[in-house]
């Protein structure tokens, strides 16, 4: 369903975080090579735990995750060094990644910090071994086009990949990242779509960013009139985006909804846990029976509420047992959704009975140890006393699809401090005009069509695609664009699909194969072929220039012909079919042209081949 | 653009924005909006058990708690007893304490005269009941420090000494897990002065070191303390907390308290390399004392032998020990040896550099007769010199 989004106030806005493509990580020597898993050649493990604050308070999200006190699992590499491992002080900031945050600075309009400072931002869920991520605001106030703008680029350490629940693998740990935050200047989910996706092209406009799935992730921020600030994390597909705002929005209107019958019902929450172990003795529900305590939380007024969908197969049910999880435990059961499970129709009755409540009430159920279910209870409570507030503030994570769950409460403000093992970076004048901007996806698309030939969905596909650099070096050594993006966009790309290992075959030798088809040394039908060869021999003739490859390859698969040599064959493939061009005289060219093309095995371009055809049939017609 | 003022550095204006981030501006791009008030910081009261064992805590400058005020970014370091148990809770668990703070000092501004304040403030916690006795210290110097405290105090309950090498303001800092199994030893049966660290780079074990057999083996690591020449004369399981002391571990209640706190600070210790002319030894004329870490076996350049025969009649003691670390001296396998040991050198036996040096202060303010500073120096006295090498 579409809803009127100026009407229900929707506010978004996003957070851009894109890996970097430089030599080393941002604060060690590392490189940025991301690792199998499997090759990790020792791993270690270590606790985290929130330092006071001089409020005498720790941050809330932080907070959040010490509630389950957790040992995190560290996978290290060959590749990775004590810097990652958090046992060595940072190495001074990658003047590489600084120079391309500055890069997309200008790009986008902003302003630098005179003067850079690194910041602690404290992050115990596991991702950093130090429990906090090195951070540094480098830049403001950007334009977008349409009334939007960007207020702040930030550099960056990447987190480390989450294996696996506590384990976390250290080769993402450093890379560097920009992190770029627009205002909440947008209004409907297709503005956020549209600004995710030009931000995007200005990152890859650089071409010093990295490519694939993962290096890029966006975060936005929704908000609707009467709602809450929600931050949702990690949407990697940027077309998906439009429907995550979408989906949140409707989660809002549907937890208002919520609120309002709660209010008109009178509807509260009890504070009393109440254990109820002994009732479910005899259960046949296999989790009710492993568990050894099994706590209720009555809530009058909210039948039926907890089992309404608020968002595709998100009900309120699902956020509690989002909280509930926090605790270590599996998930909870409902009343809205009892019977099932296991668990009869009498045994709910019996657990109404019980608690002494009617049909308008709803029991939450927890199951597990007598700390985590206790925990969990307690979990449950809060969320269900937020729900008759409406929305609570929270930072949600993407579920396939466009839904989301609950992750934590937003960040406090106050959770960042210097890094004082990094020294401050002077962005003087000199450094910020030498910083030069390259050329925008966008109008070298335009470029190409326009000066090199190339139709629009070609020059788009060519300006976009990760072989624009070996594109624009091909045309500067004198092939034909069209050539080149054929080649590069098709040729390769089909190879690549059929299981060629083309991805072997090196840049000069692409560009070799190239310019031997310009000079006419090869056809360029014989392109896939000599391809295929130059993959299948790839690193065998190391000691060849590219050059000598290529030629070789060609030899290989398609022996040079001389003019003389071509004239011979296409003689006497007209003299083998003597009464087949008398029959057709001049239009047996066409049915011709590829039986010579087989003799010569792609070796003539075929324009030279129809040339000598038609010479040699209008010899033999006169 | 607004933020908290933080201060002035290199000609910059520190700013902390509202969103927490810091900048650098130039100061005269600041404006000053208005001056909060400070906010008093919250102090919840801390209640220890009556039950449990007292504990001593005294700090010396290493930092086992800190705080960070997120609204400006500083971090201050932690010194008192309620201070402590606010940023590590399940200290509370283990003991009760009380703490008192006896310098705030970088580890590399430590000094014997400190050392000696150390060996009477913990002389005097023991004689006023305290059960054990931690000293949180830089760790940069804590093995001297330890080393020296071992000689002045003969004790009988565990003195221990502990520190963090990741800094306390992070949430993945070793303070923590350091101060438990401090705590757990000062608390258990051990009867020595120790250094308890991480012994590996996970949270999982604490190792106990002999005070006098420890070095800091590496810049930065969690697990840079090693002991040399021994196994470490205990564990620390964590988060369990169970200690198990080797066979070697002198136990609780072995010795009576003493205390012996002179030292002769005139006493150096001079690391040997290749070509090091002799007159570098002019320095150290009129020193009571010297300990050389030479090369090998024990060897410094045969160039040095008639200017180090001078010190030594001059009245200097001096003591060989070797910069491997590992293994004992041994001055008669080769000919610049029985050189050294001819003009009277003493062979420091298997004592690490370090420890050789405080045990000559100590022995040289309490000795003056050649022939006893020699037996002193090569007598095992605190665990320093073993019987056989490994």
């Amino acid at each position: 369903m579409e809803y009127d989004y100026a009407e229900i106030g929707l506010k978004a806005g996003i957070e851009i975080h894109q890996q970097l493509d430089t030599a080393e990580k941002l604060f060690c020597r590392c490189p940025t090579a991301l690792r199998d898993t499997a090759e990790h050649t020792d791993e270690f493990s270590r606790y985290l735990r929130a330092t006071e604050s001089e409020l005498g308070e720790i941050d809330r999200a932080a907070q959040e995750e010490m509630r389950l006190v957790r040992r995190f699992r560290y996978y290290t590499y060959d590749t990775v060094c004590l810097v990652e491992h958090d046992e060595e002080p940072p190495a001074p900031l990658n003047p590489e990644a600084l120079s391309v945050c500055l890069t997309i600075a200008k790009m986008l309009a902003m302003t630098p910090i005179e003067q850079v400072h690194t910041m602690r931002k404290l992050v115990i869920d596991g991702s950093n071994t130090s429990g906090f991520q090195r951070t540094a605001l480098v830049a403001l106030n950007g334009t977008l086009p349409g009334d939007c703008r960007v207020e702040t680029i930030c550099l960056e350490e990447e987190a480390a990949q989450r294996v696996e629940d506590e384990t976390f693998s250290l080769d993402r740990l450093g890379i560097p990242l920009v992190e770029i935050t627009t205002a909440p200047c947008m209004h409907t989910p297709g503005d956020v779509q549209a600004v995710a996706r030009q931000i995007g092209m200005v990152l890859r406009s650089t071409g010093k960013v990295k490519r694939g799935l993962g290096t890029i992730r966006q975060d936005v921020n929704v908000s609707i009139r009467d709602g809450a600030r929600v931050e949702i994390k990690g949407v990697q597909e940027l077309d998906l985006i439009a429907e995550v705002v979408r989906r949140e929005v409707q989660r809002q209107v549907g937890l208002l909804g919520i609120r309002d019958e709660l209010r008109a019902r009178g509807a509260s929450v009890d504070p009393a846990v109440t254990d109820v172990t002994d009732l479910f003795a005899e259960t046949q529900s296999a989790i009710l029976k492993k568990a050894k305590n099994i706590l209720a939380v009555c809530l009058p007024g909210f039948a039926g509420l907890i089992g309404r969908e608020i968002q595709p197969g998100r009900r309120l049910g699902s956020e509690m047992a989002d909280y509930a999880k926090k605790c270590g435990v599996g998930g909870i059961f409902h009343t809205d959704e009892l019977p099932a499970y296991g668990v009869t129709a009498e045994e709910v009755a019996r657990l109404r009975e019980h608690l002494g409540i009617g049909e308008q009430d709803a029991v939450v159920l927890v199951a597990a140890s007598r700390q985590r279910a206790g925990c969990a209870a307690e979990q449950v409570i809060i969320r269900a006393t937020m729900a008759l507030d409406g929305v609570p503030e929270e930072t949600r994570r993407m579920l396939e699809g466009g839904s989301t769950a609950y992750m934590r409460p937003l960040p406090g403000a106050a959770r960042m401090y210097p890094e004082t093992d990094v020294f401050p970076v002077s962005i003087g004048a000199g450094l910020w005009e030498s910083i030069e901007t390259p050329e925008l996806l966008t109008d070298r698309a335009e470029r190409f069509h326009r000066d090199l030939g190339l139709d629009e969905a070609l020059a788009r596909q060519m300006a976009f695609s990760e072989r624009l650099l070996l594109f624009e070096r091909a045309v500067a050594e004198g092939v034909r664009p069209v050539l080149a993006a054929r080649t590069l966009l098709g040729t390769i790309r089909e190879l690549a699909r059929d299981g060629v290992g083309v991805a072997a075959v090196t840049d000069d030798e692409v560009i070799g194969l190239l310019q031997a088809v310009e000079a006419g040394s090869a056809a360029k039908e014989a392109i896939p072929d000599v391809l295929i060869e130059l993959a299948r021999t790839a690193g065998e003739r190391a000691r060849q220039t590219p050059e000598e490859r290529v030629a070789a390859a060609i030899e290989a698969v398609a022996p040079a012909i001389s003019a003389a040599d071509l004239e011979a064959v296409v003689r006497n493939v007209v003299e083998e079919r003597e009464e087949f061009v008398r029959e057709r005289g001049m239009g047996a060219l066409g049915p011709l042209m590829g039986v010579v093309m087989k003799e010569v095995r792609g070796s003539v371009d075929g324009k030279l081949v129809a040339q000598a055809l038609k010479r040699e049939l209008e010899r033999r017609a006169s | 653009m607004t933020g908290t003022y933080i201060t002035d550095r290199d000609g910059m204006a520190v700013v902390k924005l509202d969103t927490g981030y810091n900048i650098g501006v130039s100061p005269g791009a600041v404006h000053l909006l208005e001056r909060p008030a400070p906010q008093p910081a919250a102090t919840p009261v801390v209640v220890q058990n009556p039950e449990l064992p007292e504990l001593a805590i005294i700090s010396t400058g290493g930092t086992i708690a800190s705080r960070v005020d997120y609204r400006t970014g500083a971090v201050t370091s932690q010194f008192s007893a309620s201070d402590i148990l606010r940023a590590i809770p399940e200290l509370g668990d283990i003991a009760r304490y009380r703490s008192r703070q006896l310098a705030s000092i970088l580890s590399e501004n430590m000094r014997p005269s400190i050392w000696q304040e150390l060996a009477r403030s913990i002389h005097a916690e023991i004689e006023s009941g305290a059960s054990g006795v931690i000293v949180t210290h830089g760790t940069d110097t804590m093995a001297y420090s330890a080393a020296a405290v071992s000689f002045m105090v003969k004790s009988p309950v565990p003195i221990v000494f502990v520190g963090s090498q990741r800094s306390a303001d992070r949430p993945s800092s070793d303070n923590a897990m350091n101060a438990l199994c401090s705590a757990a030893v000062a608390t258990g049966d051990l009867g020595e002065v120790a250094v308890v660290m991480h012994d590996t780079t996970s949270d999982d074990r604490c190792a106990v070191h002999r005070a006098t057999k420890v070095r800091k083996m590496h810049t930065s690591r969690r697990d840079a303390f090693a002991s040399i020449g021994m196994p470490p004369i205990g564990y620390v399981d964590y988060p369990s907390l169970e200690v198990s002391l080797s066979g070697e571990a002198v136990r609780r209640g072995t010795h009576d308290l003493e205390l012996a706190d002179d030292l002769e600070e005139r006493c150096g210790l001079l690391h040997f390399v290749p070509g090091m002319p002799p007159e570098i030894l002019d320095t150290f004329e009129g020193y009571a004392g010297l300990v050389l870490s030479g090369t090998g076996l024990g060897h410094v350049r045969t160039e040095w032998i008639p200017r180090l025969s001078e010190l030594i009649a001059g009245g200097t003691t001096v003591v060989m020990t070797s910069q491997c670390l590992h293994g004992r001296v041994c001055d008669r396998v080769y000919d610049t040896g029985r050189d050294l040991l001819g003009i009277g050198v003493i062979e420091g036996e298997d004592m690490l550099p370090e420890a050789a040096l405080v045990k000559l202060m100590w022995v040289l303010a309490r000795e003056d007769d050649p022939g006893t500073v020699r037996a002193l120096m090569q007598e095992n006295l605190r665990g320093e010199i073993r019987r056989g090498s490994r």
